[in-house]
C-alpha cells in the first residue's frame, strides 16, 4: 500500500529535455512509472525515451486525452513558479518540485496557489516520491536497478527533509527486514509544500503503513507542528525520529546554514537541542545513531502488536 | 544578504516611509558637515554588518559638529567583533515621545509573511511578546493577493489598543512595510524603534533589512539605486583559505558541486564527505564518537575526479590534518569510481600513501563496483551500505586515535 502514488498514476515532467530530467525519466519508466508527457517550451514534436514532449501543459492534457495526475518540475529558479502555476491550472493535483534555489516569495505563491485550487505540492529542493514497487515519481532513489535494492515494499512510511538520506534510512528498514510503504523527499528549503504534519493525513489512512520514520535537521518549526498534530489527532502510528546536524548547535555556527537552505536557525526554537526536547516530550523516539533506526521501529511495531 | 543601518534607512525612504534627515560618511570631515546642516545634536553611529555596537563604543552622542567629527573619526577607527566599518552614520537626536516596533517577517508555520507591531518599541520584541503579550499585534499576509490598509489597521490596533493619531499614522507606515517586505523579497523588514515625536510625526529611526540570497539577482535596478556593490562581500565572518579555495576549484568546473567550511572546527580528521543531509549525519556522527573534525564538506551531484580531487588537497593541506574520512549517503548520482579515483589522486599528489591516509572510504551506490575495484589497488578497504554511517564514522575515529 502507499500514499500518493498508484499503479495507474499518470504524470509529467515539466523540464523534461534538462540533462537530468532526462535521467530522471528514464530512472522513471523504467521502474514501471506512467511518464505520460513531457514540456519544453519551444521543443513540441520531440520525444525524449519515448516521452512526447509539448510546449504546454495543457497540449500534454489534450495529447493524453483525459487529466493528469501529476507533475515533476525540474527548471531552472526562475521559472519554477511558472511552471508550477501552469501544472495547477492545468488540473494537476500532485507537483514534485525538484528545483532548488527558489525565493521563498515564489515558493508561498505556489503553495498558496495550490492551497486554493485543492493541489498539493512536495518539495522543492526535493528528489521526489516512492512507493516500492508501485512507483517512483522523481530521481529518488537513483536507476531503477538501485531504487529497488533499498526500496523494498513494507509498513513504513518515511519522511525526510533530505533527499539522500531518504534513501540511506530506507535502505537500512529494507535491510532490516522491514521494507518501506512510500518514501517522501519532502525537500530542504525553509517553506515547502508539504511538511510531516500535512503528509501524516494520508499515512495515516493507508493501511499497509504502521510507523514513521522522520529525518530532520535544525531549522523552522516543522518538527513542532507535527508534536501539535499527533496531540490534536488520536494517531495509530508511531513515530521514530533522526536528528542531524546537531553540531550547528554550537556557539561558533550561529547564524549559518549547513546541508540545506532551511537550516538557518532564526530562533532557538530551530535549534536541534531544543527541536529533541520537543520530540522526546511527545513520545517521539529520537534515536542518537543513524543505524538505530530499525530496531527503534521494531520496538515501536512490537509494542503496537502486543496493545 | 544583510544590509547595513544606512542602506536599510535608504530602501524604507524609497517606499514612502518617513526618515530623519540622516547622512551617511566615511571620513570625519564630512561627518562634521552633515552635523552642520542638522544644525542641533547628532548621534554618530557606526556602520557594520554585526550587533553590539552600542556596548563596544560604536554609538556616540555629540553636541557640536566638531564633536560629531571627533567621534567619527574614533568610530571609523574602532573595530567591532572582528568588523571594520564601512562609513559612520550622523543622525538628528530626535526628541522622542514614543517608540514602536514595526516588522514584516515569514513565518514558515503559516507559509506566509507575517506583520508584527507593537508600542513597546526600542527592546527586544520576543522578550514583549513574551512578558506583555497584549502589547503585540500579528497578523498574516496572503502571497498572492493585494495588500489592504485594513489589515496593517487590524495589527496596530491589536497593539496595546492603539487608537486616533496613532493608529491612523502607523497604519501607512506598517502596510508599506509589508509591501516592502513583498516586493524584495526580504527575509526581514524590521524598523526599531519607530518613533513618534513631539509634533506627532513618526519617524523610522532604525531599520534592519535582510534580503533573501537567492532573490538578490532579481533586484539589481533598486540595489544599485541605493548604492550596493554586489561583489561586496556580505558574510557573517571572513572566508579563510581554505575556504576560498575550495569555492574557487568548485567555480571552475560546472560539474557536481562541492563545498567546504572550516569556521569553527579546529580538529585534526579531515572531512571527505557528501550529500547535504549525509554530510550534517556525518559530522555529528565524528563528534559524537570522539573525534574532532577539522572541516565540513559536502559533495554533491556528480563532480569530475579534478574536483574531487581538489577538495580532497585542500582537506589535507589544512594544518594538523594528517587524514581524511571519505564518506557519504548511499549516492544514485554521484559515482563512486570518480570519487575513489579524485581521493587517491589527491593523496598521490601530495607525496601521502593513500592507504594510510584515508581512513575509511564508505560510500555505496552507482559505480561502486568500479569504485570497490580502484580502492582495493591501492589497499584501502571499501565499505558499502552494510557499514553503518555511525560505523564508518567510528572506524574514521579509531583510526586516527591509534596513530595518536
Amino acid at each position: 500500500m502507499s500514499i500518493l502514488l498508484s499503479e495507474d498514476f499518470t504524470f509529467i515532467v515539466q523540464g523534461i529535455t534538462g540533462r537530468e530530467a532526462v535521467n530522471l525519466t528514464r530512472e522513471c519508466l523504467d521502474y514501471g512509472s506512467k511518464v505520460v508527457g513531457g514540456v519544453t517550451p519551444g521543443r513540441r514534436g520531440r520525444e525524449v525515451h519515448g516521452v512526447p514532449v509539448f510546449d504546454t501543459v495543457a497540449q500534454a492534457v489534450e495529447n493524453h486525452g483525459s487529466a493528469i495526475d501529476g507533475s515533476v518540475v525540474t527548471v531552472p529558479p526562475a521559472f519554477t513558479k511558472d511552471a508550477v502555476f501552469e501544472a495547477i491550472e492545468n488540473g494537476i493535483g500532485l507537483v514534485v518540485v525538484v528545483t532548488e534555489r527558489i525565493p521563498r516569495r515564489d515558493v508561498a505563491q505556489m503553495v498558496e496557489l495550490a492551497s486554493e485550487r485543492g493541489a498539493r505540492i512536495i518539495g522543492p529542493n526535493c528528489l521526489g516520491v516512492i512507493a516500492p514497487g508501485v512507483g517512483k515519481m522523481g530521481g529518488i532513489g537513483g536507476p531503477a536497478r538501485d531504487a529497488a535494492k533499498a526500496y523494498a515494499p513494507g509498513p513504513v512510511g518515511v519522511m525526510s527533509r533530505s533527499g539522500g538520506m531518504t534513501t540511506e534510512i530506507s535502505s537500512s528498514l529494507t535491510a532490516a527486514g522491514l521494507g518501506v510503504s512510500t518514501a517522501v523527499s519532502i525537500g530542504g528549503d525553509a517553506i515547502i509544500g508539504s511538511t510531516y504534519a500535512e503528509l501524516m493525513p494520508l499515512f495515516e489512512a493507508d493501511e499497509g503503513t504502521k510507523a514513521i520514520v522522520i529525518y530532520t535537521e535544525p531549522g523552522g518549526r516543522m518538527e513542532a507542528e507535527l508534536v501539535d498534530w499527533r496531540s490534536e489527532h488520536d494517531s495509530r502510528l508511531p513515530i521514530v525520529a533522526f536528528m542531524a546536524g546537531k553540531f550547528m548547535d554550537d556557539e561558533e555556527m550561529q547564524g549559518m546554514s549547513f546541508g540545506h537552505a532551511g537550516t538557518i536557525v532564526e530562533g532557538a526554537e530551530d535549534s536541534a537541542t531544543q527541536k529533541i526536547a520537543r520530540l522526546e516530550q511527545a513520545g517521539i523516539p529520537v534515536v542518537e545513531r543513524i543505524d538505530e533506526i530499525p530496531g527503534a521501529v521494531k520496538e515501536k511495531l512490537g509494542a503496537g502488536a502486543g496493545a | 544578504m544583510r544590509f547595513y543601518e544606512f542602506e536599510s534607512r535608504r530602501i524604507v525612504e524609497r517606499a514612502g516611509i518617513p526618515v530623519t534627515d540622516y547622512g551617511f560618511c566615511t571620513s570625519a570631515e564630512e561627518a562634521r558637515s552633515i552635523a552642520e546642516r542638522i544644525d542641533g545634536p547628532t548621534v554618530v553611529k557606526s556602520q557594520v554588518l554585526t550587533g553590539g555596537r552600542m556596548k563596544a563604543g560604536g554609538v556616540k552622542f555629540a553636541d557640536t559638529p566638531a564633536e560629531a567629527a571627533v567621534h567619527a573619526e574614533q568610530i571609523l577607527a574602532l573595530e567591532i567583533s572582528g568588523h571594520m566599518p564601512v562609513g559612520v552614520l550622523v543622525d538628528p537626536r530626535a526628541e522622542v515621545e514614543q517608540e514602536y516596533y514595526a516588522a514584516v517577517l515569514w513565518d514558515g508555520r503559516a507559509k506566509r509573511p507575517m506583520m508584527l507591531f507593537s508600542d513597546m518599541g526600542g527592546i527586544d520584541i520576543e522578550e514583549v511578546a513574551e512578558k506583555h503579550p497584549d502589547h503585540v499585534g500579528r497578523g498574516h499576509l496572503s502571497n498572492l493577493h493585494p495588500i489592504s490598509d485594513f489589515q496593517a489597521k487590524q495589527v496596530v490596533a491589536e497593539a496595546g489598543g492603539l487608537t486616533g493619531r496613532e493608529l491612523t499614522r502607523a497604519t501607512p507606515i506598517l502596510t508599506r512595510l509589508a509591501q516592502l517586505q513583498r516586493d524584495f523579497d526580504l527575509t526581514l523588514a524590521e524598523i526599531n524603534p519607530l518613533a513618534r515625536l513631539a509634533d506627532g510625526s513618526f519617524v523610522a529611526l532604525d531599520a534592519h533589512m535582510e534580503m533573501e540570497d537567492e532573490a538578490v539577482g532579481r533586484h539589481r535596478s533598486m540595489l544599485a539605486e541605493i548604492g550596493v556593490e554586489l561583489d561586496e562581500p556580505r558574510e557573517l565572518y571572513e572566508p579563510s583559505e581554505f575556504e576560498r579555495n575550495v569555492k574557487a576549484i568548485d567555480e571552475a568546473d560546472h560539474r557536481g558541486v562541492i563545498q567546504g567550511k572550516d569556521h569553527g572546527f579546529e580538529g585534526n580528521l579531515g572531512l571527505v564527505i557528501g550529500a547535504g543531509g549525509g554530510s550534517l549525519t556525518l559530522t555529528d556522527a565524528v563528534r559524537s564518537q570522539g573525534g574532532k573534525p577539522a572541516n565540513y564538506a559536502e559533495i554533491g551531484g556528480n563532480p569530475s575526479v579534478s574536483k574531487s580531487k581538489g577538495l580532497a588537497m585542500e582537506v589535507l593541506k589544512k594544518e594538523g590534518v594528517e587524514k581524511i574520512a571519505v564518506m557519504m549517503s548511499i549516492v544514485s548520482n554521484t559515482r563512486v569510481d570518480i570519487v575513489a579515483r579524485g581521493v587517491i589522486k589527491a593523496c598521490l599528489e601530495l607525496g601521502k600513501d593513500p592507504a594510510e591516509t584515508i581512513t575509511v572510504f564508505r560510500i555505496p551506490g552507482a559505480w561502486e563496483e568500479e569504485g570497490a575495484k580502484i580502492l582495493d589497488k591501492y589497499g584501502i578497504e571499501f565499505k558499502d551500505r552494510s557499514t553503518s554511517m555511525w560505523e564508518a564514522a567510528g572506524e574514521a575515529v579509531e583510526r586516527i586515535r591509534g596513530d595518536g
